[in-house]
């Protein structure tokens, strides 16, 4: 190889260099100072723009900005509901309860079922919300203590009573006073959930299982027995179990119903903790008896003769899913109309005929014995007062206590 | 670039010669190809980042808000308090990606070199599964994997269970909600990510090297050995990354097949997320998840020393 001899070069090869300095590889240097400078600016400005970023508080006070309602103007209506929930036509195509609706009121209902979870579903709607935008959603069907959650954070809008004669005036009195919406001046349940046991006598081998104490202890169930992932609806459960009183406990009761529950988690008694998914390892018999909702149960029971359900004599948790008006939606009056239409008792009883869970209307059994006279017998739809004074509903919480009791509740189901 | 700025360059390269400066559009041209990148990558890549690292030191609470407070103590925190679930989550990725290696290698070398005029309908076969949703595809191993399907009973009955219960990796005579069930979908879901690399690189092995090795007296599995595995190894490096980090970050499979003591850090990311609504936790098990992984990445590329063909 040659040696580099700078004396030696040529006029044209000086001249080449100099090119390649400022236009070829040499003149990285200055793009690599451009760099450096560049990879600096950024981080300060990430720096601050990290120091910027922050989330607002989610509260908002007061009513914040009215939205305004162009109800009379526009003849529509967003609802969004879990999947199962509405009354469908004999050949799936229509649901006519809502298409009576849209004839009665010239309201068209963009009926979406976009609500599989609780928490997921707060995930959703929680940016816009809290930006104070609307989710493009007049009406939302969640349950209590989200419903509760969404009140206390100012994201609901309050309804006009004088739109709502019919919910008013049949609306059960087990409903009536939910403590986190006292006089239901913003929500309306669609319907009532009632938490109990259900077993699969064939997995059981023809044993009843009707206690919590049961789920936890009996060897016989060791590994196939299911809890729900629904805090309230486990907890609640299992304080009741212990004497408690889901509706009015402390910390310490809080905690103690974990421990037990933990107890089962670590002698593997427990299988798993489940959301809807409970209905198809129930049916299987992979897992022999579970918490459960009632309204599952009966639409497993008409498949599957095995599935039983107890009532525990300790009691059971029942819970509402509520229809809201999300703040800056468009569309209340509608909502409302949608709302009213439901609590008359033709409409009411067709729709508990169809999704079999309690019916939160008063005045409802006449109707549902004309649709089925067997179903308006059923106490799982239609509580007798027996049953009624069984049931109890798990507290409100405040954010604080949500927060601390998730996270131990979490910790429990091992994430 | 616009006309007239051209028409204003033109002059004055008049002197000069033509190759020294390409013109200003021709000189711009690659960035304004990488443009669409760029802005993919600054939307969904970098100012996601930039929000989940501005998150992750940030305390508060849903209702008072969040603020930045530089609380890098969350890290510290959401390490110890989780470290169990990192542990797992690299323990059942690492395990799934060695079964899918072991699973996906005989078959891409067969696609490759045996298959014949039945090669692209074995590829399809691969792909297939990706029809259907994932969750479903999911699913479908809880019916496989029931405690009365005919896998769980040919497995008892050959008392493989049995071991698998000493190890810890299933329970009694079950395998659903078990780690094994956990480990069982990710190897299932992620496998087609596993053979289509190792496809490709066995595929462009040259036959004539093969023959080669016949000549030169060298065994089949001599050849396997020396030539066809080297040759592959961009193929299982890429098929072991594409498998290891989505399998590592991955909470469906835990969720759906396993219990409370299968859940993987993902789930707690989830749970954090939208459970707890404790966003700077949630944000923080993220970046620790990812920093782990590209060491763990890092590393494993230098090792197998194939940096450039990643």
């Amino acid at each position: 190889m040659e040696q580099y001899e700078p004396e030696s070069l040529s006029a044209a090869q000086l001249a080449a260099i100099r090119r390649s300095m400022t236009s070829g590889r040499g003149a990285l240097s200055r793009r690599s100072m451009l760099r450096a400078g560049g990879v600096g600016a950024l981080t300060v400005g990430g720096l601050a723009g990290l120091s910027a970023c922050g989330i607002p508080p989610a509260k908002r006070e007061g009513q914040g900005p009215a939205s305004t309602d162009v109800s009379a103007k526009e003849k529509t209506l967003a609802f969004s509901n879990w999947t199962e929930y509405m009354d469908v036509s004999e050949d799936e195509k229509s649901r006519p309860t809502l298409e009576a609706f849209a004839k009665r009121t010239g309201i068209k209902v963009k009926y979406t079922e976009d609500i599989n979870d609780n928490v997921e579903f707060f995930g959703k709607i929680k940016p816009q919300l809290a930006a104070g935008q609307d989710t493009g959603r007049d009406l939302i069907c969640v349950t209590d203590w989200l419903a509760a959650r969404i009140i206390r954070l100012g994201w609901a809008q309050k309804l006009d009573p004088a739109n709502l004669p019919n919910a008013y005036a049949n609306l059960s009195s087990q409903f009536r006073r939910p403590d986190w919406d006292p006089g239901r001046s913003y929500s309306y349940p669609w319907t009532g959930i009632s938490t109990v046991i259900a077993y699969n006598v064939k997995a059981t081998g023809g044993k009843k299982v009707d206690s919590v104490t049961q789920l936890l202890d009996d060897p016989a169930l060791k590994g196939r027995v299911g809890f729900l992932t629904e805090m309230r609806d486990s907890v609640g459960m299992t304080l009741l179990d212990m004497g408690k009183d889901p509706g009015n406990f402390s910390d310490a009761d809080y905690d103690a119903a974990i421990g037990r529950l933990q107890k089962g988690v670590d002698k593997k008694q427990i299988r798993r903790f489940t959301g809807n998914d409970y209905t198809s390892d129930l049916d299987k018999g992979d897992i022999a008896a579970c918490l459960a909702w009632a309204g599952d149960i009966i639409q497993l029971q008409v498949d599957n003769p095995d599935i039983k359900f107890a009532i525990p004599s300790a009691g059971y948790i029942t819970s509402s899913d509520n229809l809201l008006v999300p703040a800056q939606a468009r569309h209340k009056t509608n909502a409302e109309k949608l709302i009213d239409y439901y609590y008359e008792l033709p409409v009411a009883a067709q729709l508990a005929a169809y999704i079999n869970y309690v019916c939160p209307v008063d005045g409802v059994k006449d109707e549902l014995a004309k649709i089925d006279p067997e179903l308006a017998n059923n106490t799982l739809i239609l509580p007798d007062k027996a049953m009624a004074k069984k049931s109890r509903a798990f507290r409100s919480l405040t954010s604080a206590e949500e927060t601390a009791y998730e996270e131990k509740f979490a910790k429990l189901i091992g994430a | 670039m616009s006309a007239p700025t051209l028409a204003k360059e033109a002059p004055e390269s008049v002197d000069e010669p033509i190759l020294r400066k390409p013109s200003a559009r021709k000189r711009l041209v690659p960035y304004w190809l990488l443009l669409p990148g760029i802005i993919w990558l600054l939307v969904f890549f970098a100012l996601p980042l930039v929000y989940q690292a501005s998150t992750s030191v940030q305390t508060g609470s849903l209702e008072k808000g969040f603020e930045v407070t530089w609380h890098f103590q969350t890290y510290w925190d959401a390490f110890t308090e989780y470290w169990p679930q990192f542990v797992r989550s690299l323990l059942y990725a690492g395990t799934a990606t060695l079964l899918c290696l072991l699973l996906g290698y005989p078959l891409a070398y067969l696609i490759a070199f045996k298959a014949g005029r039945w090669r692209n309908l074995l590829l399809v076969l691969v792909i297939a599964p990706f029809f259907t949703s994932f969750l479903i595809r999911t699913l479908a191993w809880k019916t496989i994997l029931a405690d009365d399907s005919v896998v769980v009973d040919v497995l008892n009955t050959l008392h493989v269970l049995d071991v698998t219960s000493w190890i810890g990796w299933t329970e009694g005579d079950r395998v659903l909600a078990t780690p094994m069930a956990v480990v069982c979908g990710l190897t299932y879901n992620f496998l087609p990510f596993m053979i289509l690399p190792l496809y490709t690189s066995l595929e462009r092995i040259d036959g004539r090297l093969h023959e080669a090795a016949r000549d030169l007296y060298a065994s089949p599995a001599t050849t396997f050995r020396k030539v066809t595995f080297p040759l592959s190894m961009p193929g299982v490096v890429s098929g072991t990354l594409l498998t290891f980090i989505p399998a590592s970050g991955d909470y469906v499979n835990a969720e759906l097949l396993g219990s409370t003591d299968t859940k993987m850090v993902g789930n707690v990311i989830q749970s954090q997320f939208l459970r707890v609504l404790d966003y700077p936790t949630a944000a923080a098990l993220s970046f620790i998840l990812m920093a782990i992984v590209l060491a763990m990445v890092t590393v494993y590329i230098r090792r197998a020393g194939t940096e450039d063909l990643v």
